[in-house]
């Protein structure tokens, strides 16, 4: 019910009743978009949209960071000497 | 990035798993608050990727849920008159009420329709001038905005034939609820990442410092929820009982002040009735009275509507995290999403709905984990 999807705006338009909607690109599927919520949302942005409604603006360099650390903690665990790995691997 | 691949990453996924071995030493109880990560949970199999130690155990977060069975026949009743369109989101339209459920009285020939977003609900006010039409608003945070704009517009563009029947519910008093309750077990959560989205975590801070336990704001896709509880289960071995955010893509600590200003204007802060909980003090959302010729529940009186539950249901217990699905001797016999006894059997997100659904009322409950 709380799911929200992440779309990429491609089209920002101004409705005939003052609500500013626009068109987000869902891995293939366009949909309308309210935009009142992210008066900061630009064209290109991915914006999470729930219902109809774009909550937020993603923070691409945010998920790029947090993306990255978690890449970067993977390879430092390919350091780890190996009696932990035995010890963590090593379970049923 | 598309924002969702890169988080379903097997390899990412079991990196993190490994990095929870290792830095794990006794055993803790989490919660993931949201039916949507219980849902991601169950379908990933994450629960069974963990270490023996950890336990997810999993909360009240599915708005569909946790609507009073009062509320839906409430809902009933509304939709079944002849001078009304009712228009629900389309996980409402499955969910029995004491009767019958919203499809069935469609085709008994009600003039019920499944919206994408509470806003379409307008083209077909204005469009159906000589009909009521009502609309569901049931939700937590993450949805109010949406269903308050639509009251909002509707005032603004002077559509007087449009009203709400709202069931919201805000999750800080549900987990203030949980953790008072004497047969708590959760000791750290995985906190709600859309809910957060619209209201920031400020309000989670208190939870945490007065009852001791690490809330991690958490995302939806596996690796966002395997990285969640690391957080949380790196906090519970340090002792330490702080608001982290997993999520920080899209969360930030105030939310989004936009929203939360048409949230306030139209709603104000009620007590509300969880299914399988009972009333939790100041855990909802009514309409304010400037905004009360939208609200369905004056409009076609039926306040006085009251429903009894199944006693036979663990729903409450299951809800808390006190219970698991496979705990109860209705789940998979007498208990279906076909027909549901209680709560968390009504909707995808529920917890026993998921267990369901992937199959583990076919496996033996005692059947070891991590297998």
């Amino acid at each position: 019910m709380c799911l929200a999807i992440p779309g990429k705006l491609i089209e920002i338009v101004q409705h005939p009743s003052g609500i500013r909607m626009g068109r987000a690109n869902f891995g293939g599927i366009v949909k309308q978009v309210c935009l009142e919520y992210t008066p900061e949302a630009k064209v290109d942005d991915y914006v999470l949209v729930h219902v109809g409604f774009a909550l937020s603006t993603i923070d691409q360099e945010e998920a790029m960071r947090t993306y990255d650390l978690l890449k970067e903690m993977s390879q430092l665990q390919e350091l780890e000497v190996p009696e932990i790995r035995e010890v963590t691997l090593g379970g049923p | 990035m598309k924002f969702l691949d890169e988080y379903r990453d097997e390899a990412l996924a079991q990196k993190i798993v490994d990095e929870i071995r290792r830095v794990v030493t006794k055993p803790w109880v989490l919660m993931e608050v949201c039916g949507g990560q219980t849902h991601t949970i169950v379908k990933y199999g994450i629960d069974r990727l963990l270490p023996d130690e950890i336990e997810l155990v999993h909360g009240p977060g599915c708005p569909v849920c946790v609507t009073p069975l009062e509320m839906i026949d409430k809902a009933h009743t509304i939709a079944q008159r002849p001078d009304v369109i009712f228009c629900s989101f389309g996980d409402m339209l499955r969910v029995p009420g004491s009767d019958a459920d919203l499809l069935v009285l469609k085709s008994r020939g009600a003039d019920i329709r499944v919206v994408y977003s509470p806003i379409d609900c307008l083209k077909i006010a204005r469009a159906n001038p000589e009909k009521k039409v009502v609309f569901f608003a049931i939700g937590f945070e993450t949805t109010a905005p949406a269903n308050a704009m639509s009251v909002w517009q509707a005032r603004k563009q002077r559509i007087n034939n449009f009203s709400i029947l709202v069931s919201h519910v805000l999750v800080p008093p549900a987990i203030g609820s949980i953790l008072q309750s004497p047969l708590n077990r959760v000791q750290g959560f995985l906190g709600p990442g859309h809910v957060c989205t619209i209201m920031g975590y400020r309000e989670y801070e208190p939870i945490a410092e007065r009852f001791r336990v690490p809330i991690v704001i958490t995302g939806f896709e596996p690796t966002d929820i395997l990285q969640g509880a690391l957080m949380a289960i790196q906090q519970l071995e340090a002792g330490t009982h702080e608001v982290q955010n997993q999520y920080m893509r899209v969360v930030q600590r105030d939310g989004n002040s936009v929203a939360q200003s048409l949230v306030n204007e139209v709603f104000e802060v009620c007590d509300r009735k969880w299914r399988g909980v009972g009333s939790i003090p100041k855990s909802g959302y009514r309409l304010r009275h400037e905004f009360h010729e939208y609200d369905a529940e004056l409009l076609f009186d039926v306040k006085e509507i009251d429903t009894q539950e199944s006693s036979t249901c663990i729903s409450g217990l299951v809800l808390r995290g006190v219970k698991k699905p496979q705990d109860c001797p209705a789940f998979g016999k007498q208990c279906t999403p076909e027909h549901p006894l209680g709560a968390t059997m009504v909707s995808a997100e529920g917890a026993c709905a998921a267990y369901y659904a992937y199959g583990r009322h076919l496996q033996a409950t005692n059947a070891p984990r991590n297998s």
